[in-house]
């Protein structure tokens, strides 16, 4: 079966700036391709290609069977795009938002007010229907957003860094609502930088760095791809932080790692150096709150793969500030 | 929130994939109503147009009037119409300070990513203008006429004289949404409308006869085409020729449109 995204060889420079360096993405109906990268990976741009909202420099993209640069108005009747922004319009009202765009897709002004009010009740916006967006928490814009690039009941659907920036309640209300869309048959193309959304949400996942494909695959292939387990202490005094280093460094000859809560983890071949390191933290009396060896996280996968973490923060500069 | 559970795609009405030109109309007239309504949410937005025609009666009537004219009633006479097409081609101006803000704020992405005409953004803001067009309007005659200005050629001739000045406005607005959509900032896009106008306006009929002018200027003031404009709506309110200064104007405004139209529309294509 053809897939509904399907791109092969997307490149695009700005000037002398590789945003995509040959991109090949494909998402067959109903799932979730998750397109995984720090800023400036190009997953914007890739997006907007496949929105028609740029044109490659080469390669081909079809939406549904259809190029997205020979038939844009084709591929812009089957998609929804919300924009890492949310392009609402902040001094229209939230009904007046979804009554435009239905309008500009050719709806009658009845028909337009009766699909608002459906997704306003959809988006528990009802309330909210007749303030303008500008008074709208970031949770409620982003919802608005998502209902504006609903109401023409997208077959595909483009999710730019869709929950940067929530809380964690409205993440959860995005993450349910891409679900239900996609259970609905939607096909879901979303970029996140959070690992967690990808695990979460996406059935495939590409890992992008520097305009390229670094790795593709389901999230457990992904993470089986690094092989290693991982060990992670947190003492439960921090002044005891660099000797859990030292011992750490020790038992598994690589450097480890620390997060800002103090845990510090290092990759380890197995789980039979558990207790080596637990015998030395005993015996130079530390006492640990948390020890364990645990799969790799999909940061450790995206560290493993780009040779930098998914913020954009070398190790060197968290252990700094766990030490600072 | 409710889980989004759309109900099925089948019994979307699902839109015509292609755009007709009546589509297109249509489409523009949406867009034109959300810039209206946007007014209507922040009526200061029409603070501008509302009291320049103000400011500049007073300012050329009372301060220039006496001396130009000797007194300053039969000034403000010979100066409305000057003001009505100055004031127009100020206004002008706004409209690419705030297409550039729509394109940094991400709203024309939506619109972008819409099965519409491309065209409907750019016609849709230039429609929505006349309200700013007529605002400026009702105001200054309100004002003239509470300060002695009466028109001596009928009301239809002025009427016919307001449609002539909007109609050339929206023509003259292509310019600032071509430099609207080029220039990166909307502050520069302001700078760059002020330096375009002045020359226009003030090198014109507007405030003085032409031929008080030195002979280089009268030149350059003979085939501004704001001096045409003013003559027709001179003409319309005040008595005098009109068929030939409306034939320039009416000339005027098509390379207006012939010439800024493809080159808004190419750049509107271009940004990203």
């Amino acid at each position: 079966m053809e897939n509904t995204i399907e791109a092969t060889g997307l490149e695009l420079s700005y000037g002398e700036t590789r945003a995509l360096a040959g991109v090949d993405l494909s998402a067959p109906a109903g799932t979730v391709l998750g397109v995984l990268g720090p800023n400036g990976a190009g997953k914007t741009t890739a997006v907007r290609v496949l929105a028609t909202l740029l044109r490659a420099d080469s390669g081909t993209a079809r939406i549904c069977g259809h190029d997205v640069a020979t038939e844009p108005d084709r591929v812009r009747g089957l998609i929804g795009l919300t924009g890492q922004y949310a392009s609402v319009d902040e001094d229209l009202t939230g009904r007046q938002n979804l009554v435009m765009i239905g309008r500009l897709l050719g709806l009658s002004r009845p028909e337009a007010h009766a699909r608002a009010t459906e997704l306003l009740g959809q988006f528990s916006l009802t309330d909210a229907g007749g303030r303008s967006a500008k008074t709208y928490s970031g949770g409620m814009r982003r919802r608005l957003d998502l209902a504006a690039s609903l109401v023409n009941r997208p077959r595909v659907l483009f999710l730019d860094e869709p929950t940067t920036g929530l809380d964690p309640r409205s993440r959860n209300e995005v993450w349910d609502t891409v679900r239900g869309l996609v259970d609905d048959g939607t096909t879901v193309l979303l970029t996140t930088q959070y690992l967690e959304e990808a695990d979460e949400l996406a059935d495939d996942i590409v890992v992008f760095d520097e305009g390229s494909v670094v790795a593709r695959g389901t999230s457990d292939e992904l993470k089986a791809r690094t092989g290693a387990q991982t060990l992670t202490v947190r003492p439960r005094d921090r002044a005891d932080l660099p000797r859990v280093l030292a011992v750490l460094q020790q038992v598994s000859g690589a450097v480890p790692t620390t997060d800002a809560r103090g845990t510090s983890s290092v990759p380890v071949p197995n789980e039979a150096v558990l207790g080596a390191v637990f015998d030395r933290l005993t015996g130079q009396g530390i006492a640990v709150s948390e020890l364990a060896v645990r799969l790799p996280s999909l940061d450790d996968v995206f560290f493993a793969l780009t040779g930098h973490g998914a913020e954009d923060e070398t190790p060197t500069d968290s252990r700094q500030e766990a030490l600072a | 929130m409710t889980t989004a559970t759309a109900t099925p795609p089948t019994t979307a009405p699902r839109p015509a994939a292609r755009t007709t030109s009546s589509s297109a109309l249509q489409q523009s007239l949406t867009l034109a109503w959300r810039n209206v309504v946007k007014i209507r949410h922040q009526p200061e937005a029409l603070m501008d147009v509302s009291l320049q025609p103000i400011i500049f009666t007073v300012l050329f009537v009372f301060v220039f009037g006496g001396a130009i004219a000797g007194d300053w009633h039969d000034y403000l006479t010979y100066l409305v119409p000057g003001i009505l097409v100055q004031t127009l081609m100020f206004a002008t101006g706004g409209i690419g300070v705030a297409l550039n803000n729509d394109i940094t704020k991400g709203v024309f992405d939506r619109f972008r990513s819409l099965p519409i005409a491309r065209s409907a953004p750019l016609v849709g803001a230039v429609l929505a203008d006349v309200v700013r067009y007529a605002t400026s309007i009702v105001v200054l005659f309100a004002f003239v006429t509470a300060l002695g200005f009466r028109t001596t050629e009928g009301l239809p001739a002025a009427v016919l004289a307001v449609l002539v000045g909007i109609a050339f406005a929206m023509c003259l607005s292509w310019l600032f949404v071509w430099i609207g959509l080029v220039v990166r900032s909307a502050g520069a896009v302001q700078g760059i409308g002020f330096l375009a106008m002045f020359p226009l306006v003030f090198g014109s009929s507007a405030l003085v006869a032409v031929d008080t002018l030195p002979g280089w200027l009268q030149a350059f003031t003979r085939n501004n085409p704001v001096t045409h404009l003013i003559d027709t709506i001179r003409g319309l309110l005040l008595g005098g020729p009109v068929a030939g200064p409306l034939a320039w104007t009416a000339g005027w405004a098509a390379l207006l449109l012939v010439v800024f139209v493809p080159l808004a529309m190419r750049a509107y294509r271009r940004r990203v």
